[in-house]
């Protein structure tokens, strides 16, 4: 189903051109800030906005929809491509997403269900997540609702035990109304995620903890699409879509550049970024 | 000083008013983390299949799943030993739970140290003040059967995220009748006028038993059961150090951060008065029967008649 806001589901190019504007809104939101989390933010980007625009079913005007989709933003550091995509899909005014990080904002620093309507679970530490995820699930489940839960975790994260005590718990119950996406842009605060603690190869290590996995190129929208319709069809077991990202995708001096983990971008490299993604 | 009657053990009256609740309300859910059989959780499985969910041997992953739960409406007991519920789950609850806003309730067993010959790792000493901490979670460790299954089934009703400790061996009776209990209200059990022992779970049996001995010296000692530690219920707390001006706080938990630091930290900004406590001191136990134990770390009537002639 598509959002219930929507007629019909946009197109791939318009999918790309709700990415582009928000990676534009990422850098400025983080530039106005003067701090925040740009990196991980820009490589989550194409993952949100096919989850938002094209995967879940929600209403941005009643946000506590009983039947709606959930999705959960684990890697809670990466909140202003999730305002953004929010923003972007009605839950609130473009406008609010300068207020970021600012004092009486509900776009708190880390995300919290108690400020911003909409946020399903506040994240931050991370880790926690898909245990929530599940949670909704099983919920779906006593209620004898439909509804998927989508759970956007990390690399990085994955370090966290307890990802791995959820994995092993949907993955018992077979729970096919979990779908999770890894955004895998190969690395977290202090280094490469190869060179902290190398989790690869993730696709066996879900597969042998019974999800269904693919995976795929995280920045091609069409990708991304194909393989959340799969996730959506999964019977049986829950679906792990493993997504090869690029920190600091689309703004050329933050590719790959893990001094972007959590620095905003200078006067200058806001100016610059905004003409790469003009 | 008279002989004690025991009721059963604090979590068996949890997993029997459990089962009772599972039939009275159809959004209550059940979780465990492998340990049902001694939370006694099982008793709400047994009846309620669909709505118990063992997670297994994950207490993180546990408290996790409940917030999910919780935000959907349902209401979730989760339960594992005190020790590894709190400690484990710590993160899960402060993120997931307190700073969520969600109605978690988080039940224990196998507090304090009265567990016995399993040993200091599988004791508890700390889950008050850890709990205590987190922003509003109220705090409660009931001191028998009866007031454990009243607590559990306001414990039910309250909106919002409560901590329960249960314990592992039979509970000395406290209330041979059923009254009124409330969540944030302490229970003055024995009227005094020369002292005031504030206590909970099981050291308000001790405190009781040492009242008695106190009469016997010319002392005459009120008794308040103070099963919610938090919200604190400062009223009577004040009421009765007014009357007496000496207070005695006993607990089967570390001196640091629970019951007695709480009526501390109260009675020292409005009412200061002498004060003693009853506390584990900062050290962890060991293997022995519960008696023992409760013997050697000074948790009896005994310890609290001692505390109290500190005070005269």
């Amino acid at each position: 189903m598509s959002p219930t806001n929507l007629k019909n589901k946009p197109s791939i190019e318009e999918l790309q051109a709700i990415a582009k504007r928000v990676r534009r809104h990422i850098v400025e939101m983080t530039h106005a800030a003067g701090n925040g989390h740009p990196g991980g933010s820009l490589s989550v980007t194409e993952i949100l906005v096919a989850l938002y625009f094209h995967a879940a079913k929600y209403d941005p005007k009643n946000p506590n929809w009983a039947d709606r989709d959930r999705i959960i933003l684990s890697k809670g550091h990466a909140c202003p491509a999730l305002y953004a995509v929010m923003a972007e899909a009605g839950y609130f005014d473009i406008s609010l997403l300068k207020t970021f990080r600012k004092m009486g904002s509900p776009l708190q620093g880390h995300p919290d269900r108690r400020k911003l309507p909409g946020i399903e679970a506040s994240t931050g530490s991370l880790g926690q997540g898909l245990s929530i995820a599940i949670g909704h699930a099983l919920a779906a489940n006593l209620d004898k609702k439909d509804y998927k839960t989508f759970c956007v975790i990390s690399d990085g994260e994955s370090n966290e035990g307890q990802i791995w005590e959820a994995a092993m718990m949907a993955g018992h119950r077979k729970m096919d109304n979990v779908i999770a996406v890894l955004d895998a842009n190969k690395f977290q605060l202090d280094d490469s995620t190869e060179a902290i603690c190398n989790m690869e190869p993730f696709t066996d290590k879900w597969r042998a903890f019974h999800w269904d996995v693919r995976e795929i190129d995280g920045h091609d929208m069409k990708q991304v699409v194909a393989a959340l319709e799969w996730a959506n069809a999964v019977k049986g077991a829950p679906a792990m879509i493993v997504a090869h990202t690029v920190k600091g995708k689309g703004v050329s001096f933050m590719e790959n550049n893990n001094a972007f983990h959590g620095v905003a971008p200078t006067d200058a490299e806001c100016k610059k970024a905004l003409e790469e993604l003009a | 000083m008279s002989k004690r009657v025991f009721g059963k053990a604090t979590r068996d009256a949890y997993g029997e008013t459990l089962a009772e609740l599972g039939k009275e309300n159809p959004n209550i859910v059940v979780l465990d983390a492998d340990l049902s059989k001694s939370t006694k959780t099982h008793k709400f499985g047994d009846v309620f299949p669909d709505r118990f969910i063992n997670v297994g041997i994950q207490e993180a992953n546990l408290v996790g799943v409940a917030s999910g739960l919780a935000a959907c409406g349902k209401i979730p007991f989760i339960s594992s030993f005190a020790s590894f519920l709190v400690c484990k789950g710590y993160d899960q609850m402060r993120m997931a739970v307190a700073f969520s806003e969600l109605n978690v309730k988080m039940v224990s067993s196998h507090g304090g140290i009265s567990i016995g010959e399993d040993g200091a790792s599988q004791m508890s000493i700390e889950d008050i003040a850890l709990m205590a901490t987190l922003p509003g979670v109220a705090v409660i460790n009931p001191a028998d059967e009866l007031s454990a299954r009243a607590l559990i089934r306001l414990t039910a009703a309250h909106n919002g995220p409560v901590y329960v400790r249960t314990g592992r061996p039979k509970a000395p009776v406290v209330y041979s009748s059923p009254r009124q209990f409330e969540i944030g209200k302490g229970v003055l059990v024995r009227e005094g006028k020369d002292l005031t022992i504030v206590a909970n779970g099981l050291l308000v049996a001790e405190a009781l038993d040492a009242a008695e001995i106190l009469a016997g010296q010319g002392i005459q000692a009120g008794v308040i059961d103070m099963h919610t530690v938090k919200p604190l219920d400062t009223a009577l707390l004040l009421q009765e150090a007014k009357k007496t001006g000496k207070v005695v706080v006993a607990e089967e938990h570390s001196i640091w951060g629970g019951l007695c630091a709480a009526v501390a930290s109260y009675l020292s900004t409005v009412h200061p008065c002498k004060m003693a406590y009853v506390a584990i001191q900062d050290t962890y136990a060991e293997t022995a029967t519960p008696d023992e134990l409760l013997d050697k770390y000074g948790m009896r009537a005994v310890d609290v008649v001692n505390a109290a002639k500190k005070l005269f």
